[in-house]
């Protein structure tokens, strides 16, 4: 380990146990990020309070652009080009706004809808200013904070690729925070393909058959030729059907059903090779039934990423074992692809452990937050002081 | 009645004009005021460790507003001060504190003893049981004493309905301040009607006040306070914010009926007290309720006059019908 990382760790002292006021102020703020619903594109409530958190905090050029992301900027001590550090986290939640948001907070774990993904993670963007005015520590470099809409399902990445796509500094390093799980450390994004494939059996034809040909029958067909598609060992690929939904009732002939399913690999090639075979079978089982069989994509990404040995990624294992928390090499098909299809080297890393993801018994553990928020703290300071460089 | 429409207009808030918290720090420090949240609870640890940890961090370390949280408990079974302590509450059993003035089970008894116990000239009650727990809970009720040095006693309200079809919507209490309190109140203290959630549980008080009035250890703590102040220092000593919404356990009938039974009691005593038993005021027969549009509360009055027909008996026609020769 380097001198410079040694010494940056006595930087903030007795951490994780010092790091209590701070674990406090993230659990509060995610318990208010948390209540305050925000399915994809209907995000405007949190964006507003994270806006007005960064004003508190006296961020400067604080803005909501037309996607609904919000950014602000935490000025270092260099004022002229500066290193630029971003940190985001995704704004949105799989909840409908109509769901109980509130949450629960026991003595060991909050518990609600959208703790775990990710109103702790959006919490500790919103927080990160105060933590570390209270914590004496003023970096050299910019610090750019974005809260990221449109992120999940048919959000697709709107928010993060606009931002990418629009922003005209330079960003030296970027780190996406999720709220779990601690030690996960992604550095690659997996290629991905997500889609939805739907059937419509017009009603007369169901009736015709006497429940021969319905919704149900023929998604089954579809689901059975999905399984049997080959899938390598290497690339590492899989194909997850994570969705079905066909009828109402008992008793009636279903004529319409969906299933959505995601492809993902570590090679793009892959990914084209089983989008070409699940089209096959979609267009052959239309022609066989005469009625329509549609494939939707929902969302794509091309794989990529930064080495294991790039300094970003090794410095932040060397954080971890400083902190004695094991990393996990996990690709992402979140934010962090975005990131990297710019050409930005990025990282993703979660804040603590959490249980029942995307469930309204979802819920995140208070104890391991305190390790959490110390390896993003060094981390920064890493980043900030040119230890991430690849050049360094 | 124009006293309770001006005061409606000076008196009552909504908790977004305190929204700049910095500057209510300010005034307050000027001012040299220390203020205490005092949070009473019977087993409540489904909800005390939100309710510390949403205050703590957000109105002691983020913004210096509170001085001092404090949990006084009434002996709680399960693990409610264990839970208040692990978030950095301070803890109490109300059975440790002036134990030579012996203790009484009730929620009114943990507030009475607050007094003794925190150093707050302002002292800010709020029940243990709001699920939707925010900073406005406190900070709503304790700006306006800060700001206002004639006022003495903030309750909340809480109201606005997200959606309501036509501009104009019914508001109000609670079903004991409407069925119970509120004729109670338009009957033989018509002024107190603008209060518009008198039974609310959360509330801010200077310390002058809260030293001076007795407690009620049951249901009618916050009946018996609004009578005693009333009767003190007048309607001008009340303010009142509205909190917007507030989620709670919702409770049956019959604890509806427990809780209007001490309450009813603790507004006789009031009347025996202040000698209006064989001196009661003449009736009013003006019924006050509240309507709201927006921020903008109004009182709607209704004449509601109760008249009597006398015993069948006692008309000509009846008797010469049903009893002749009688």
């Amino acid at each position: 380990m380097s001198d410079e990382l040694t010494s940056l760790f006595e930087l903030i002292p007795g951490t994780p146990d010092s790091l209590t006021s701070a674990r406090d102020i993230l659990l509060a703020n995610a318990i208010m990020f948390g209540e305050i619903p925000a399915p994809s594109f209907g995000e405007e409530g949190r964006i507003r309070f994270l806006s007005d958190r960064f004003t508190e905090a006296g961020l400067v050029d604080i803005s909501t652009d037309e996607v609904g992301n919000c950014l602000a900027r935490l000025p270092g001590k260099v004022k002229k080009k500066p290193r630029n550090i971003l940190l985001n986290a995704h704004a949105d939640t799989v909840f409908p706004a109509s769901f109980d948001h509130a949450m629960a907070v026991n003595p060991d774990k909050i518990i609600g809808p959208s703790i775990a993904n990710n109103s702790l993670g959006l919490a500790f963007i919103a927080v990160l200013p105060t933590i570390l005015e209270k914590l004496g520590i003023k970096l050299n470099s910019t610090l750019y904070l974005l809260g990221s809409t449109r992120s999940l399902g048919r959000g697709n990445l709107e928010g993060i690729n606009f931002f990418t796509q629009h922003f005209k500094d330079p960003i030296h390093q970027a780190i996406s925070v999720e709220a779990v799980h601690a030690g996960r450390l992604s550095y690659s994004s997996l290629g991905m393909l997500r889609a939805e494939i739907s059937v419509q059996v017009p009603e007369e034809t169901a009736w015709h058959h006497f429940g021969r040909i319905s919704a149900v029958r023929v998604l089954n067909k579809i689901l059975n030729r999905l399984y049997t598609i080959p899938i390598p060992r290497e690339p590492k690929t899989s194909i997850n059907i994570g969705m079905l939904s066909s009828g109402n009732t008992f008793s009636d002939m279903t004529t319409s059903g969906a299933i959505r399913l995601e492809v993902r690999s570590e090679e793009a090639s892959e990914v084209a090779r089983i989008h070409g075979i699940i089209d096959d079978i979609v267009e052959e089982t239309s022609l066989e039934n005469r009625f329509p069989v549609k494939m939707e994509i929902i969302a794509q990404r091309a794989p990529g990423g930064i080495p294991f040995s790039h300094p970003l990624v090794a410095t932040t294992r060397q954080i971890m074992n400083h902190l004695d928390l094991e990393p996990t090499m996990a690709p992402s098909v979140g934010e962090l692809s975005a990131l990297i299809a710019q050409g930005i080297p990025a990282i993703t890393l979660g804040l603590t452990t959490g249980e029942h993801m995307n469930t309204m018994e979802e819920a995140v553990f208070i104890e391991p937050l305190q390790k959490g928020i110390a390896q993003l703290l060094y981390l920064i300071l890493a980043s900030d002081q040119g230890l991430c460089d690849e050049n360094n | 009645m124009k006293t309770i429409d001006k005061w409606l207009e000076t008196n009552t808030f909504h908790h977004g004009e305190f929204w700049d918290i910095l500057n209510i720090i300010k005034e307050k420090e000027k001012k040299g005021l220390k203020v205490s949240l005092c949070i009473p609870t019977l087993n409540e640890e489904k909800t005390i460790g939100k309710e510390v940890v949403i205050f703590r961090s957000e109105l002691m370390e983020r913004y210096p507003l509170l001085d001092e949280i404090a949990i006084i408990d009434s002996g709680s079974t399960d693990n409610t001060l264990e839970v208040a302590a692990n978030f950095g509450a301070d803890t109490y059993l109300s059975a440790d504190i002036l134990p030579e003035e012996g203790f009484k089970r009730g929620k009114g008894e943990n507030l009475w003893k607050a007094i003794h116990q925190l150093e707050g000239d302002i002292i800010c009650y709020v029940d243990a049981d709001i699920k939707n727990i925010h900073p406005r809970f406190a900070y709503g009720l304790i700006a306006p004493l800060i700001y206002h040095d004639e006022m003495q006693y903030v309750k909340a309200f809480y109201d606005r309905p997200l959606t309501f079809s036509s501009g104009r919507r019914e508001s109000g209490g609670g079903r004991v301040t409407e069925i119970l309190v509120r004729p109670l109140f338009s009957l033989f203290f018509p002024e107190l009607t603008a209060l518009i959630q008198p039974l609310s549980g959360e509330y801010a008080v200077r310390r002058p006040v809260l030293e001076k009035i007795p407690f009620p250890i049951g249901y009618g703590v916050e009946t018996s306070h609004i009578l005693d102040v009333y009767r003190e220092w007048g309607l001008g000593a009340f303010g009142q914010c509205d909190l917007d919404q507030r989620v709670h356990r919702n409770q049956s009938t019959n604890a509806l009926g427990k809780m209007a039974f001490g309450i009813l009691q603790s507004f006789l005593n009031r009347i025996e007290q202040f000698g209006m038993v064989d001196k009661l005021p003449e009736m009013s027969t003006i019924f006050r309720q509240f309507e709201a549009e927006g921020n903008q509360y109004d009182q709607v009055t209704r004449e509601i006059i109760e008249e009597e027909r006398p015993p069948m008996i006692t008309v000509k026609e009846y008797r010469d019908k049903f009893h002749p020769g009688t």
